[in-house]
C-alpha cells in the first residue's frame, strides 16, 4: 500500500518535471551505451588478441628438456674420495617424450582433458636455389590439430586435410613461401638437420598474424615429419593438452610433470604477459564507464535537488499530513532509481545497436586473416554490470539530495509562508 | 467528564538564535472531545510556534504534550508522523494542495497513507467529505484551477479525511475575504455540531473567536485567559 502510494507521488514530481527528468536519463542512457559499446569492443580486441596467441596455444604440453642429469656421476660415488671421470657421453633419445602411447590413453582417459594432439617439431632448412633458410617443421595430427586449435582458421589457402592425404606434403608459412616464391603445387626441398634431403609438395599457406612466425614455420603431418627426422612413429617431442578448464592448466601441469616424468608448461606461466594486456583493456574500459556514470550521476543530482527545491511546499505538507522523513525519502530515490532504470535500460538498446555498428564496420589487416570487421563481444554480463551499475549510480546521486528532502522541517517551510 | 483529547502540561520554548529568547511560558491547557476552541493573541505572542508543538511537528519544547491521553514526549519521528496521519488534522492558511494530484486524489492522500481502508473506499469517504464541503462537483479538478475559497475547503476536507480527533488550523480563514471566512467558519460549526468534531484554530479575527465555545487568549508566550 505505502510503495504504491509512494510510487504513485514519485511518479508525479516525475511527470511533472519531464523535460528536465528526460535530460538526466538520456545522460545516464549515454554512459550505458558508450560503456556496453566500450566493453564489448575492447573485450572483443582481448577475445581476438588472446585468441591470436592463447587458441593456438596448448593449455599444457608436455616435453621433454635437453638438460643435464639431475644426478651426476660424481655425486653417486660419494664418499669414496678422489673419482675420475672419463668419456662420459650422452645417450638417450633427445627430445622425445617416452612412452607416449601410454601417455596419451593415460590423457585421453583424464576428464579435465578437452583434447591431445601430439607433435613433432623438426628443425630444417629450406632450400631456395643455393641458400638455405632455416625453418621448423610441426609434424601435427591434422584432426586434433583442427578441432582444438582452430588449425585451419589460420590456412588462408588450400586444404588442410590434404596434408594427411597427400604424402610428402607441407603447408608453409607465408612469409616463407614468399620468400621460396612457392605456391601451391609447387615441390620445395628441404634439409633436415641430420643432413637428409626431401622434397615436399606445397598443399597451402599458412598465415598466423605474427609475421616472425610465418617467416619460420611450417606445417606437416606427424608421419611425414617422422620420416623426415628418421624416426619410428613413436617419436613425439611434445605432447600439446587442451583442457576443459584453462583455469586448471597449472595444476595439471604439476601433476602430469609428477606423474609421467616430462616437463610440463602451462599456458599462464608461458604467456602471463597476456593476460595482463587483457587486464589493462578490462580497466580502461569499467574506467570509461564509470566515469561517464559519475557524470551522468551528477545530472541526477541536480534534477533532484532542483525538484526538491521547487517541491518544499509538497514536502512539507507530505510530512505535516503524516509522511515520514523515510517516505519522503523513499519518494526521492524512487524518482532516481526510475530515471536510471530507464536511463540505463535505453543505454542498453543504444549500446547493443552501436556494438552492432562497430561490429560491422570492415577492419581488414594482412595479418589477422580471419577477421573482417571490428571483433565485438556481447556478453550478457556486460549488460547485466550496466545495468547494475546505472542503478547503483542513480541511486547514489539521489540519496543526498533524498536525505536532505527527508529532513526538511515542515515547520520551518509552514513558517515561512 | 468529558473526554480529554489534547493536553499540554507545562510547555515552555525558547528559540536559541542567535540568543536565547523564550517564546512559551508555561503553557497548560487541554481540550475536550467536541470542543471548538480559538486561540488569540497580538503578533508574535507564540501561537504558532504553540500550534506546531500541540501538531507534533515540531519537538524542540520542555513540557509535557498528550493526544488522546498517549505522552508524545520522546516518540520516534516515524511514530510521530503516524499519530499526525491519523489523529491530527490539519488546516493553514496556505492551502498546500499538490498541483500534480487533483482535488480528489488530493483529499485521499493522507487516507491512503493511514491504509486503514482499501483505495475503492478511501476515494468513496473522500467524495463524502468534499460533498460535506460543498465542493464535490470540483473533485476531479486540478488545484489551481478553484478559487482561493473553495481550495480552502479542500484543504479542510484533506484534513478530515481520517476522521481525526482533533483539527488543527493556523489562520485558515486568513487569506480569505469576508464570505469566504464565513463560509469556512459555518463549516467548522457544522463539524462539531453534527460530527462532534474537535476543533482547535489559531486566528487574528476577534469576530471569529467570538463566535467559537472557547477562546484561550495569549500573551507574550503566556496563556492570559482560557
Ligand atoms: N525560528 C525562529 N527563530 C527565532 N525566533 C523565532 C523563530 N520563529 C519565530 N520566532 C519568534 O517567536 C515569536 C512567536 O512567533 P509566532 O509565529 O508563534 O507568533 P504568532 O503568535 O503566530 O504571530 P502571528 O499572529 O503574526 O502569526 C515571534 O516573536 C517570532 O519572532
Ligand atoms: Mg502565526
Amino acid at each position: 500500500m505505502n510503495s504504491k502510494l509512494i510510487f504513485e507521488i514519485a511518479k508525479s514530481l516525475l511527470l511533472a518535471r519531464w523535460k528536465q527528468s528526460m535530460v538526466a536519463a538520456v545522460g545516464v542512457t549515454f554512459s550505458i551505451a558508450m560503456f556496453i559499446t566500450l566493453l564489448g569492443f575492447m573485450t572483443g580486441l582481448n577475445d581476438m588478441l588472446d585468441g591470436l596467441i592463447l587458441n593456438r596455444t596448448p593449455h599444457v604440453r608436455l616435453f621433454n628438456e635437453v638438460k643435464p642429469n639431475p644426478e651426476q656421476p660424481t655425486a653417486l660415488v660419494k664418499g669414496l674420495g678422489y673419482v675420475f671421470i672419463q668419456s662420459i657421453k650422452p645417450t638417450g633419445n633427445g627430445q622425445n617424450v617416452d612412452n607416449v602411447s601410454a601417455i596419451l590413453q593415460a590423457l585421453r582417459k583424464d576428464n579435465r582433458v578437452l583434447g591431445v594432439s601430439p607433435k613433432v617439431t623438426a628443425q630444417v632448412f629450406y632450400n631456395v636455389g643455393n641458400i638455405d633458410i632455416t625453418g621448423v617443421i610441426n609434424g601435427v595430427d591434422v584432426e586434433a590439430e583442427q578441432k582444438l586449435f582452430h588449425f585451419s582458421d589460420y590456412v588462408t589457402k588450400g586444404n588442410p586435410t590434404d596434408l594427411k592425404n597427400v604424402p610428402n606434403s607441407i603447408i608453409l608459412g607465408k612469409a616463407a613461401a614468399e620468400k621460396m616464391m612457392a605456391s601451391i603445387g609447387d615441390v620445395i626441398q628441404v634439409t633436415t638437420s641430420r643432413g637428409d634431403r626431401q622434397p615436399l609438395k606445397v598443399v597451402g599457406l599458412f598465415q598466423s598474424g605474427l609475421q616472425d612466425l610465418d617467416k619460420v614455420q611450417s606445417f606437416a603431418s606427424l608421419a611425414t615429419t617422422q620420416k623426415l627426422l628418421g624416426k619410428p612413429a613413436s617419436y613425439i617431442t611434445d605432447i600439446n593438452i587442451k583442457s576443459v578448464d584453462i583455469l586448471s592448466a597449472p595444476a595439471m601441469a604439476n601433476e602430469y610433470r609428477k606423474l609421467f616424468a616430462t616437463d610440463a608448461e602451462d599456458i599462464q606461466t608461458a604467456n602471463s604477459q597476456f593476460e595482463t594486456g587483457s587486464s589493462v583493456r578490462s580497466v580502461i574500459s569499467y574506467a570509461v564507464g564509470i566515469t561517464l556514470l559519475i557524470v551522468a550521476g551528477f545530472g541526477i543530482y541536480n534534477i533532484l535537488n532542483m525538484m526538491i527545491y521547487e517541491k518544499m511546499d509538497s514536502i512539507a505538507i507530505l510530512k505535516a499530513t503524516g509522511f515520514s522523513g523515510s517516505d519522503v525519502k523513499n519518494i526521492f530515490i524512487t524518482i532516481a532509481l526510475t530515471i536510471g532504470f530507464f536511463g540505463g535500460l535505453f543505454g542498453l538498446i543504444f549500446g547493443l545497436l552501436l556494438s552492432n555498428i562497430v561490429d560491422n564496420i570492415p577492419f581488414n589487416t594482412a595479418g589477422l586473416p580471419t577477421i573482417k570487421t571490428f571483433p565485438v563481444n556481447y556478453s550478457l554480463k556486460f549488460y547485466v554490470i550496466g545495468m547494475v551499475f546505472s542503478l547503483i549510480t542513480t541511486y547514489l546521486a539521489g540519496m543526498f539530495p533524498a536525505r536532505k528532502a527527508s529532513k526538511i522541517d515542515p515547520v520551518i517551510i509552514i513558517r515561512g509562508k | 467528564m468529558s473526554e480529554i483529547i489534547l493536553e499540554a502540561k507545562a510547555i515552555n520554548k525558547s528559540f536559541h538564535d542567535p540568543v536565547t529568547i523564550p517564546i512559551l511560558k508555561d503553557i497548560t491547557f487541554s481540550v475536550n472531545k467536541g470542543e471548538f476552541v480559538s486561540v488569540i493573541g497580538k503578533s508574535g505572542c507564540g501561537k504558532s510556534t504553540l500550534l506546531y508543538i500541540l501538531s507534533t511537528m515540531d519537538t524542540d519544547y520542555e513540557g509535557e504534550l498528550y493526544i488522546d491521553r498517549q505522552l508524545m514526549n520522546h516518540l520516534k519521528e516515524g511514530e510521530l508522523a503516524r499519530i499526525r496521519n491519523e489523529k491530527i488534522g490539519f488546516v493553514f492558511q496556505f492551502h498546500y494542495l499538490l498541483n500534480e494530484f487533483n482535488v480528489l486524489r488530493n483529499v485521499m492522500l493522507p487516507g491512503i497513507k493511514l491504509g486503514k481502508y482499501a483505495a475503492k473506499e478511501v476515494e468513496h469517504r473522500a467524495m463524502e467529505k468534499l460533498k460535506i464541503l460543498g465542493i464535490d462537483d470540483q473533485a476531479l479538478k486540478l488545484p489551481n484551477q478553484l478559487s482561493g475559497g473553495q481550495k480552502q475547503r479542500v484543504a479542510i476536507a484533506r484534513a478530515l479525511i481520517n476522521d481525526p480527533h482533533i483539527i488543527m488550523g493556523d489562520e485558515p480563514t486568513g487569506n480569505l475575504d469576508k464570505k469566504n471566512s464565513e463560509t469556512v467558519f459555518d463549516i467548522f460549526q457544522q463539524l462539531t455540531k453534527e460530527f462532534n468534531q474537535t476543533l482547535l484554530i489559531v486566528t487574528h479575527d476577534n469576530e471569529f473567536a467570538s463566535r467559537t465555545q472557547r477562546i484561550i487568549e495569549m500573551q507574550d508566550g503566556r496563556i492570559l485567559k482560557q
